[in-house]
């Protein structure tokens, strides 16, 4: 598949977001101010861009139907994909307590950026929806699954940002008071990603 | 040997109960519906809801409510994996080292999940295909997690269980309310079931509704549109019930 192509799709046409509302909690609780937001977006890049290739490898050399090859032919036709969720979700909260401890020992300056936000990314459904829709597409190399995790990270970022710039304006603005806040934040939220919609068809 | 390794089950089954009236102890003296308990499941349902309220759980719940019925399939599975988390999670919760409880309570769910998961590609093929990852994402649910953070930890397994069933069915029906309205609009069935009447290529051979040239709102089937519905439930939900409007 054409890297370029799968960049660009994961960002704007499958944004996890507009498209998937994965991690939705999160993008609703924390985009209040554009620089809380750009931290946990951030966060999310990182987070997805380890992630989803890990994950891919676990996949392809672990968990699908005839996976264990390698091991003799013997294994040939075991099948661990029930076991997919559990060993997603663990490689996943244990890759953001070692990030978590990785950044704060080499980049103190980035970890005191992110703060609170890299724990919390461990139950955030953009990371594992991410991992999901990796075992669905059935990348062949593993480089695909980086481009894929780091697009679809990038495609998060954005769409926080731009929310979270909305809202911070959205404050002067007279709401009628039973949308204000979450109720106004929802229907913004659907008209960007009709708006978003409009990316469809897109062939690069 | 069969009946040693029954006499054994037995005793575990024993055992287990006896952890259970300990560990409940402190509740054992309430009538099982008392007013609290049936707050604890009334709640939910609209002063602290936890979509509209809480905001906790959309994550996988708009993507699927086109249909009703995934949607309702959809909030079963949720009932099933809180009740239960709750009570493990609840059970476990005096021997879980509070630096690891995430991991504990993650691969707690995760075990719940894959479980429904199978049941649901072995009844129902069709549905746990339209559900697709949304299933395995009941595990980064944030209510579940939310729930078992915020309650479970720190309540009797009864309590935990009402709690746990509270929250998914207020999930639930906000998942049912819109996939109601995003069917009937956007292709006029409910259940799959034609209740506008039927749409044929001409005015003169339609029936129902479609008849008067009545036609489907395409809009409502597109994702953003699941968004949109539940702003507006929020506004309405708010209007009846002012104590919960925001400052900002």
């Amino acid at each position: 598949m054409d890297f370029i192509n799968l960049f660009v799709r994961s960002i704007f046409i499958e944004n996890m977001i507009f498209a998937y509302f994965l991690g939705m909690c999160s993008y609703l609780a924390v985009s209040k101010t554009v620089k809380t937001a750009v931290g946990l977006g951030a966060a999310v890049i990182f987070v997805l861009t380890i992630t989803v290739p890990i994950n891919y490898l676990l996949d392809n050399y672990l968990l699908r139907p005839g996976a264990l090859k390698w091991l003799g032919a013997e294994y040939a036709n075991v099948d661990l994909s029930f076991l997919s969720f559990i060993m997603f979700i663990a490689v996943i909260a244990s890759m953001v307590q070692l990030v978590e401890m990785i950044v704060e020992k080499f980049a103190p300056a980035l970890y005191g950026a992110l703060g609170i936000f890299l724990p919390l990314i461990a139950v955030n459904c953009a990371i594992l929806g991410g991992a999901l829709f990796m075992q669905q597409k059935d990348f062949s190399v593993i480089t695909e699954a980086i481009t894929y995790g780091f697009g679809s990270g990038i495609g998060w970022f954005l769409a926080i940002l731009g929310i979270a710039a909305i809202r911070e304006k959205i404050a002067y603005s007279n709401v009628p008071a039973p949308l204000k806040g979450l109720g106004i934040t929802f229907i913004i939220t659907g008209l960007m990603a009709l708006g978003f919609m409009s990316f469809m068809g897109i062939k690069l | 040997m069969a009946t040693e390794r029954k006499n054994i089950s037995e005793e575990k089954e024993a055992k287990k109960k006896e952890m259970i009236l300990f560990l409940s102890n402190s509740e054992e003296k309430e009538h099982f519906l008392s007013k609290g308990n049936r707050k604890l499941l009334s709640d939910p349902l609209d002063d602290n809801n936890p979509i509209t309220v809480q905001v906790l759980g959309i994550c996988s719940a708009l993507a699927i409510t086109v249909q009703l019925e995934p949607a309702v399939v959809m909030a079963i599975a949720v009932v099933f994996v809180m009740a239960f988390s709750n009570i493990i999670v609840s059970l476990l919760r005096n021997m879980i080292p509070s630096r690891i409880r995430i991991i504990v309570q993650l691969v707690v769910v995760a075990s719940l999940v894959a479980l429904v998961d199978q049941v649901l590609k072995a009844y129902a093929y069709d549905v746990s295909k339209q559900l697709s990852v949304f299933i395995g994402l009941i595990i980064t649910n944030c209510i579940v997690m939310g729930r078992l953070e915020a309650f479970a930890l720190g309540n009797g397994v009864y309590k935990s269980f009402l709690d746990g069933i509270g929250n998914a069915a207020g999930y639930g029906l906000i998942l049912i309310i819109v996939a109601f309205f995003r069917e009937l609009l956007g292709s006029g069935k409910l259940f799959g079931f034609e209740v506008l009447g039927h749409k044929a290529a001409t005015l003169a051979d339609s029936t129902g509704l479609y008849a008067l040239g009545y036609e489907n709102n395409g809009l409502m089937l597109l994702s953003p549109m699941a968004l949109i519905v539940v702003g507006l439930l929020i506004w309405v939900q708010r209007a009846r019930n002012r104590k919960l409007i925001e400052e900002n």
